[in-house]
């Protein structure tokens, strides 16, 4: 076992330049999620790790060994896709065994860890079917058990959950955060649903077009963002951003009619900033500043969409018996503490 | 909006009829070759094979009666039989050409010299005259008759076992079994490797091979037979089997790389990839992982390439059939036995079966992956 270093890893096909020279540590053992939007390199990060796509520049390490130039056997890896990607005409138990086989391992040494792992996932009954016979929950179980039965230094995934159906999401989220326990491994894990990156990840690495916008533990994310992105991105619904300008005795936003006492408004003074507040951290209260455009009531909580008097939208979360209606002329309040600063023209955070 | 699915194309008419326009257009001479091939030369040539399952009404060439003469009261008697075959039913009979149906049988008939001959249903005759008739030529008998349907396997047996040279296609059969076996199987394995590394392996140049390929296709093989067969003579291969599986591997090639080629890469990106990262090299990707996918594609070339090489005249011909006639194939003994027996339509009916029947059970084995294989790389 042992971690992932990449060292100023760059790609670039062509001309273009996809990935900007990503600096980044993982330990062993840790559950590493790369989060971002469609297209910001996540995938194309992970499979360069893989050795699937060619490191155009700087190092990768996993653990000792410089793995750079290695074809993806070589590395010590295991990656599980998408779309599974199982051999369709092999059984589960030729699937699973199918690396070892290829990597010349005695055939009863293949057959003790297709049976430790299809024990692991519970896959005994199925060993002999194909995957055409296999549900998707199944199928992605099996491709999990595939890398399980390599015994990889490192767990690659890449968007593992998302063709699958909601239940059976939530279902095999738990089964990889305890496969994780059970294992140990050091594991990647791409995806886009934030909801799976902050449940499973010990360490999640935020990127936009090909660059990392901040790195860290779930809720040290959620709590401390470093810049607009991160603070937009991890959270849901999304933190509300509102444009503010800083004076000496705090930030005065328009969307709010009133002026936040904020104590980095000072030094800051006519500088244009963004005032984020989280949803769950804002509270509607008696008042004529807003309006209720819209609620959506979940159960448990409901979120309010409030159009402040600039025009823009706030959401609010809500609890407890009274709630507001749609067309209600409400107001807000909130705790000053709780909310961040941006700087709107570079939207890095103003501590 | 009135093609949305579950509503029927108002055309659908249309496709029916078609459907049922081909098919009859592929079964009726494929069915009259069938049935033409049991039926002896007699019922064929008296009668079409749509009514071979009925009563075959024949007129007979005429028979001279012949008999021993012996006497009965005054009269010089000739007693006999017509026909060998005991199921023959006379309709109608005569003795002059002009009038082969003058009488029912059991009717008298006067000839000249006072003599009379009846025939009975059964083709018996009796004959009678007032004077000897030794050294006198003897009436002849005209009959219309009916015999039941006849089914024979003489005429495979002819063909396959025990015809002379010019009839028997056996010989022929096998040698175009050689040229076929290894001219589909060859170009199926180069065409395999081709198409895997054109799909799947990245190199220079790769686009502008499958470019060549593409091309290729379109060239026609009677441009480069001449060059081609001075090309085997000069490098001592000559006429024979070697040339002509060579000549066959390169007609099919560009049709079996482009077919192949188009359906891996239509193959999981995923898949190929995982193998990779499980430790597989390209050979064993390509072994383990791309043909078994690729089956149905291959399948479906191989019809392909079978249907033609067997039916093939023009290639055999040119690099192949040589003046001992050891090597001839079907298509040409066929072509043969159209001038040596161009009026036995059993004989030619049942060849033409012979060489129809081993293409039609190849594709009725595998049409399945015929249609799976040529829609693969269309739609995914």
């Amino acid at each position: 076992m042992s971690g992932v270093k990449l060292n100023n890893v760059i790609k670039r096909y062509g001309a273009t330049q996809v990935i900007h020279g990503i600096d980044l540590g993982i330990d062993d053992g840790e559950f590493c999620v790369f989060v971002g939007p469609s297209g910001c390199g996540k995938s194309t990060l992970l499979r360069m790790v893989a050795g699937l796509e060619e490191t155009t520049e700087g190092q990768i390490n996993i653990g000792a060994r410089d793995v750079t130039r290695l074809d993806p056997s070589d590395r010590g890896v295991a990656m599980v896709f998408q779309t599974y990607a199982l051999y369709p005409h092999m059984t589960v138990e030729q699937n699973m065994g199918f690396g070892l086989k290829m990597n010349g391992h005695p055939r009863s040494e293949i057959d003790a860890k297709v049976a430790e792992a299809s024990r692991i996932l519970k896959l005994d009954d199925y060993l002999k079917r194909k995957p055409a016979a296999l549900s998707g929950g199944q199928r992605q179980r099996v491709s999990i058990g595939r890398a399980i039965v390599r015994g990889p230094e490192v767990f690659l995934f890449d968007e593992p959950l998302s063709n699958l159906d909601a239940e059976l999401r939530v279902e095999m989220r738990v089964e990889i955060a305890r496969l994780h326990k059970e294992i140990g491994a050091t594991m990647i894990y791409v995806t886009h649903d934030q909801v799976e990156a902050m449940t499973l990840a010990d360490k999640i690495v935020v990127l936009r077009a090909g660059r990392i916008e901040q790195v860290g533990a779930p809720m040290d994310l959620y709590r401390d963002p470093d810049n607009k992105f991160v603070a937009g991105f991890i959270g849901s619904p999304a933190m509300n951003f509102l444009n503010g300008k800083c004076a000496a005795e705090g930030v005065d936003v328009p969307g709010l009619a009133m002026t936040v006492p904020m104590g980095q408004a000072a030094q800051n003074a006519g500088t244009e900033v963004s005032i984020g507040i989280r949803p769950e951290h804002a509270q509607i209260v008696d008042g004529d500043t807003h309006v209720v455009e819209l609620t959506e009531a979940l159960g448990g909580v409901s979120y309010a969409y409030l159009k402040a008097p600039t025009g823009e939208k706030i959401i609010v979360e809500e609890r407890g018996d009274e709630r507001s209606k749609t067309g209600d002329r409400v107001g807000l309040r909130f705790d000053a503490s709780r909310a961040m600063l941006f700087d709107a023209a570079s939207e890095m955070r103003i501590r | 909006m009135d093609n949305i699915a579950g509503t029927k194309s108002s055309l659908n008419w249309a496709v029916q009829i078609s459907t049922l326009a081909l098919v009859l257009l592929w079964l009726f001479p494929t069915v009259g070759l069938f049935v033409s091939s049991f039926r002896t030369a007699d019922q064929i040539s008296s009668s079409g094979w749509w009514s071979a399952l009925g009563t075959q009404t024949s007129q007979n060439p005429a028979i001279r009666i012949e008999g021993e003469e012996f006497v009965d009261g005054d009269l010089f008697v000739i007693e006999g039989q017509l026909f060998t075959n005991a199921d023959i039913e006379v309709s109608a009979w005569g003795t002059s050409s002009r009038a082969p149906q003058a009488f029912v049988p059991g009717d008298v008939a006067e000839l000249s010299r006072d003599r009379t001959i009846t025939v009975d249903v059964g083709g018996a005759y009796r004959f009678t005259a007032t004077e000897s008739q030794e050294g006198q030529r003897l009436p002849r008998v005209f009959t219309t008759a009916t015999a039941p349907p006849e089914f024979t396997l003489d005429n495979y047996r002819t063909v396959l076992v025990s015809g002379n040279a010019t009839d028997n296609l056996a010989k022929a059969f096998f040698n175009t079994l050689t040229v076929t076996i290894p001219a589909t199987i060859i170009p199926i394995l180069i065409a395999a490797f081709a198409a895997y590394a054109l799909a799947w392996m990245d190199f220079p140049g790769r686009a502008l091979l499958v470019a060549v390929v593409v091309a290729l296709l379109v060239v026609p093989l009677q441009l480069a037979l001449i060059p081609l067969l001075k090309f085997h003579n000069e490098i001592g291969i000559g006429k024979g089997y070697i040339g002509v599986w060579m000549a066959h591997t390169g007609f099919g090639l560009p049709l079996a790389i482009y077919l192949l080629r188009n359906y891996m890469v239509g193959l999981p990106r995923d898949i190929i990839e995982n193998a990779r990262v499980d430790g597989a090299t390209d050979f064993q990707i390509f072994v383990k992982i791309i043909l078994p996918l690729s089956f149905p594609a291959l399948a479906s070339f191989a019809i392909f390439q079978f249907l033609w090489t067997w039916n093939d005249l023009l290639v055999a011909l040119v690099f192949l059939i040589d003046a001992t006639g050891e090597t001839t194939v079907m298509t040409k003994q066929i072509v043969e036995l159209l001038g040596t027996r161009g009026g036995n339509w059993e004989i030619l009916a049942t060849s033409a079966f012979v060489s129809i029947a081993v293409p039609l059970v190849v594709f009725f084995a595998m049409q399945k992956y015929l249609v799976r294989g040529l829609l693969a790389g269309s739609v995914k």
